[in-house]
């Protein structure tokens, strides 16, 4: 079954066209990862699924719920408030800055949405923050504020605030991207960990090597469009696409340089 | 003759009177930031609005309010109602003193919350979106609490500044802490009274300094 289904979706910054005619689906407890160079719509493409930029046109359809329900004019007209509410809590997002709030410990970060957005009792909420702070590998952290956390700490607190609201489906908007090499494997193996309990995920990444092993599906995208899309083996492997090898050599290159 | 005034000062008696002119300054002090804090969330709100009218007339607002000295505005509210408006007598003096101080201080304080909320990254409000916050939620759980922190030091220092502005309220004679310490420095033909008034001022605004430096401090558990 299909947990999400884009179709056609285009995002225009007035005349400029940062997504043009974007097509894909995602299983349910499938992984797919999204790749390409910066500036390809990745990002955009995510924060429009995920309701935080307006899309031009198309259609998003999560857990079987419309987002889209029309075109008025030439713009997207979106479902009711009630509708949107509902996908939102089917969804949760992992930003690049991790967006902690800085001024709760990190147990309110990850009780504060299922208590007053949910309204789950607050020792319940607690109860299930600190399964997930264990987890995490954090439980020790729960009374500390971000601040005093390292940036894979602070990421692996916000997975920890995203999962407490069960989403269906979590989505990665470059994880590790503000993290250092070494701290980038602590969340790469959390993702993993939640690819083998069948969390059905997107993630927009950098990490090639990790695209490749955690994923079912890969999508390159470039230039506002998806160039390609087939399994790790077949996009990393032997890809036929021009444009895929030389995104793919450019960045085996880059990595091999900065090694040395 | 002067110095004889000097010496001769009854502080037993000037410190009465004082204290009692200290407290229509604290009485000011207190109304006026009652009314203007609020005020100025509301007008820095109102100047972040997407219309462009309502942007246009705050704007406008805060420039007359900032760009006109306070002892004339305070003139203005007490002396308008009569003078340009027909009005059959003039509003209470105190009260004069009040609108003219809370509207004044409300554009300062407008522009330091509208610094303070744009000071507080996107990415909280989208994390708040994205978990679902409503509106009211994310302002009162997310972005106050940030702001606050940010504008704290700005407001102490406009809340000093209040303190010692109070004594222009002797422009339309209300008799608060200065205006009662020139009387007696004339009637008793001493500065004396005025440096009394002066400790009054330094004293309370110690006090200020301390309070503030404390909420800093609670604050400062984050960064």
């Amino acid at each position: 079954m299909a947990m999400l289904e884009v179709r056609n979706l285009r995002k225009c910054y007035g005349d400029l066209e940062v997504i043009s005619d974007i097509s894909f689906d995602v299983n349910e407890g499938e992984v797919l990862s999204v790749i390409g160079p910066s500036g390809s719509g990745k990002s955009t493409m995510l924060r429009c699924i995920n309701q935080l930029e307006r899309i031009t046109s198309g259609t998003v359809c999560v857990c079987g719920e419309n987002m889209i329900t029309g075109e008025k004019n030439g713009e997207a007209v979106y479902a009711s408030a009630d509708v949107l509410k509902k996908i939102r809590r089917n969804v949760g997002l992992v930003f690049q800055n991790f967006n902690l709030f800085p001024h709760f410990s990190v147990l309110r970060n990850i009780t504060e949405a299922p208590v007053s957005v949910l309204k789950i009792p607050r020792e319940k909420a607690e109860e299930k923050a600190m399964e997930l702070l264990g987890k995490m590998g954090l439980a020790d952290k729960a009374k500390s504020y971000p601040c005093e956390l390292s940036g894979g700490q602070q990421q692996r607190v916000s997975i920890a605030r995203a999962l407490a609201l069960s989403p269906q489906m979590l989505f990665f908007d470059e994880p590790t991207s503000a993290l250092d090499p070494e701290l980038t494997g602590e969340i790469l193996a959390v993702i993993k960990e939640l690819a083998a309990e069948k969390m059905t995920m997107v993630i927009v990444t950098h990490e090639m090597a990790f695209a490749r092993d955690v994923s079912d599906r890969v999508i390159f995208m470039d230039g506002g469009v998806i160039v390609e899309e087939g399994a790790p083996s077949e996009l990393f492997g032997n890809t036929k696409n021009e444009r895929t090898k030389q995104f793919l050599k450019r960045y085996s290159e880059n990595t091999f340089k900065e090694d040395k | 003759m002067y110095l004889k005034g000097a010496i001769n000062l009854d502080l037993t008696k000037l410190l009465p009177i004082l204290a009692e002119g200290f407290l229509v300054s604290i009485k000011i002090f207190g109304l006026t930031l009652l009314f203007s804090i609020p005020l100025g969330f509301v007008v820095s709100a109102l100047k972040m609005c997407k219309i462009p009218p309502i942007r246009w007339i705050i704007n406008a607002y805060i420039l007359i309010m900032r760009g006109t000295p306070l002892i004339l505005q305070i003139m203005f509210i007490y002396f308008a109602p009569t003078m340009l408006f027909k009005a059959d007598a003039p509003p209470d003096r105190f009260w004069a003193v009040i609108v003219a101080f809370s509207i004044n201080y409300a554009a300062y304080f407008a522009e330091i919350f509208r610094g303070g909320i744009q000071a507080v990254p996107k990415g909280q409000f989208e994390a708040a979106q994205i978990l679902g916050f409503s509106k009211m939620q994310t302002f009162f759980k997310i972005t106050l609490p940030q702001v606050i922190k940010t504008v704290l030091p700005s407001i102490g220092n406009e809340v000093i500044t209040l303190v010692k502005d109070t004594s222009l309220a002797q422009v339309i004679a209300v008799s608060e802490l200065f205006a009662l310490a020139k009387k007696q420095a004339s009637t008793q033909f001493s500065v004396m009274p005025l440096f009394v008034a002066g400790v009054f001022y330094f004293v309370f605004n110690w006090l200020v300094t301390v309070l503030f430096d404390l909420g800093e401090k609670k604050l400062s558990y984050y960064k």
